[in-house]
């Protein structure tokens, strides 16, 4: 086990994004009344109040919206890859997904592998999935 | 008018010093502030019937109504998401005092900074349950990083620049400068020092961000009528509100319609409506300023100016006070007297309208506090 952080992979609500990560596919939750796409997942749609929806897969076709570069002191495991990139990418399907993640070089390359400064605002990415532990985490690299 | 316009007043104001390793505990600190608070105004304990806190707060109820010796509580009530909750307390203190059921609230924050619950960030279980499972896995960590992702955003689009966020910075020095009880009374800052301090979270360094402090605060709240025989000048609680906007994360507010107008416009709406000032009444602010970028947003969303306009209003000297056209954090605030999670905001806001501020603002007759901008927050109007 590493010491990074992992999100709890059990709960029903977001089982289906993580199953997605492990098969390299990035899903969305899409509300099947409205149509509407909505990041995080939730249990019900905020314009119909269905509890209808389905997991799209998504183009993994973003931009980058922000970047922070954080430095110590951190949890050790983010200490020792310090000063690396926090992103938040918006998805090509609408700006409103905005997801967390960060720039890498590639799937398996560490956190600090792409010069944090050299990371940009509108910058084009593309979703790769990370082997951590148990898990995948959706990242990004350069289009 | 509303049922809560100007019907309660803060009365008395109890605060311990502030510092690091404080010798004494979280609960000695929370009884030495509600009791000096209760002596400013001439109240017994055994009065007391009402107490509010945060949900964050260390001490419980029981322990301090034991300790102080306060009489049957009949009212008590907690507010939720850390530094957004400051005038929320207080706001809803003056609700149970205007609605009769409770007739002396004390509401109060005490706060060790090596504390445990200091530190939620810190904690090392390794599997998130909670909404930081969308940005702590990336090294998305602590509350800096959170509003520094939203900043370098802010930058981006409106033209801010790190000079902005020193104007910030250096205004809350200057006031704690004047204020012996504040942290960094004896500590001047200058624009080079800013400019050359270390990262915490690019774009933000080390002088964007709050102090860490041990120290503990309070206020009595009572009737309008009860207050005009206490001894103290009344803070007339003209306005309170709380905020939450649509589809809205608290500090990781990333996925709304537009990021970068927190909760500050959903309060402030509330706070203005049942208000009979407008933002160009206020003559002196005191805005939750655990990181600079919070103050640019709370600006903005208070109505002080535009969106977007927020950085570029802190230019000459806007918050500097006496000449400043908005003095803001006139102790010196979260970033340069003290971080209690914003409760020394509001007994700045109560010395203002009293004349007895270390940056004391001629005609200081309408006095905003704040609480957290980017988690579910509140606000406050006091009147002379």
């Amino acid at each position: 086990m590493s010491d990074f952080l992992l999100p709890v992979d059990d709960d029903p609500l977001t089982q289906p994004f993580w199953e997605g990560c492990a098969r390299g596919e990035l899903r969305m939750q899409r509300f099947t009344e409205s149509g509407r796409y909505y990041w995080p997942p939730r249990p019900m749609d905020p314009e119909t109040r269905s509890l209808d929806y389905e997991w799209v897969p998504m183009s993994g076709r973003g931009t980058v919206w922000s970047v922070t570069i954080p430095h110590p002191p951190l949890l050790p495991a983010y200490s020792e890859v310090a000063p690396y990139n926090v992103v938040i990418v918006e998805l090509d399907e609408d700006p409103r997904l905005r997801m967390v993640g960060n720039v890498v070089e590639a799937a398996d390359a560490p956190l600090n592998s792409v010069d944090p400064h050299s990371v940009q605002i509108g910058e084009r990415v593309h979703v790769v999935f990370c082997p951590v532990d148990d898990m995948f985490l959706p990242r990004w690299v350069r289009v | 008018m509303t049922p809560l316009t100007d019907r309660t007043a803060i009365v008395g104001i109890g605060q311990t010093a502030f510092g690091k390793g404080l010798e004494d505990s979280e609960l000695s600190l929370a009884c030495q502030a509600v009791s000096m608070a209760l002596d400013d105004c001439g109240i017994a304990p055994s009065e007391v019937d009402g107490l509010a806190s945060f949900t964050m707060e260390p001490n419980r109820e029981v322990e301090i109504a034991r300790s102080v010796g306060l009489g049957d509580i009949t009212w008590f009530s907690q507010v939720g998401y850390g530094g957004g909750a400051g005038c929320g307390v207080v706001t809803q203190a003056a609700m149970a005092v205007a609605t009769g059921q409770a007739q002396v609230v004390v509401a109060w924050r005490a706060r060790k900074r090596a504390s445990k619950a200091s530190r939620p960030w810190a904690n090392v279980a390794q599997r998130i349950e909670d909404n930081g499972m969308w940005s702590r896995p990336w090294g998305l960590l602590r509350p800096v990083d959170e509003i520094s992702i939203l900043m370098r955003r802010y930058m981006h689009e409106f033209g801010a620049t790190r000079d902005h966020l020193a104007n910030v910075a250096l205004a809350f020095r200057k006031h704690a400068n004047q204020n012996p009880n504040a942290t960094m009374y004896e500590r001047t800052l200058t624009r080079e020092q800013y400019m050359d301090a270390r990262w915490i979270s690019e774009p933000l360094c080390l002088f964007d961000n709050c102090l860490e402090t041990d120290g503990a605060l309070a206020a009595v709240i009572v009737s309008a009528e009860r207050a005009k025989d206490l001894p103290q000048v009344p803070a007339y609680i003209h306005a309170g509100a709380q905020g939450i906007p649509p589809q809205h994360n608290t500090m990781t507010n990333y996925f709304n319609d537009d990021p970068l107008m927190g909760p500050s416009w959903a309060a402030a709406k509330q706070l203005w409506k049942f208000s009979d000032f407008s933002p160009a009444d206020v003559k002196v602010a005191q805005l939750y300023d655990a990181f600079s970028p919070l103050i640019p947003l709370s600006l903005e969303g208070y109505g002080f100016c535009g969106r977007g306009e927020g950085a570029a209003f802190t230019e000459d000297g806007a918050l500097e006070w006496p000449d400043g056209r908005l003095p803001t954090n006139t102790a010196g605030g979260g970033m340069s007297e003290a971080y209690v999670h914003g409760f020394n905001l509001v007994l700045e806001g109560v010395r203002q309208i009293r004349g007895t501020s270390p940056c004391q603002v001629a005609d200081a007759d309408v006095s905003l506090v704040t609480s957290g901008e980017g988690v579910p927050t509140s606000a406050l109007l006091l009147r002379k």
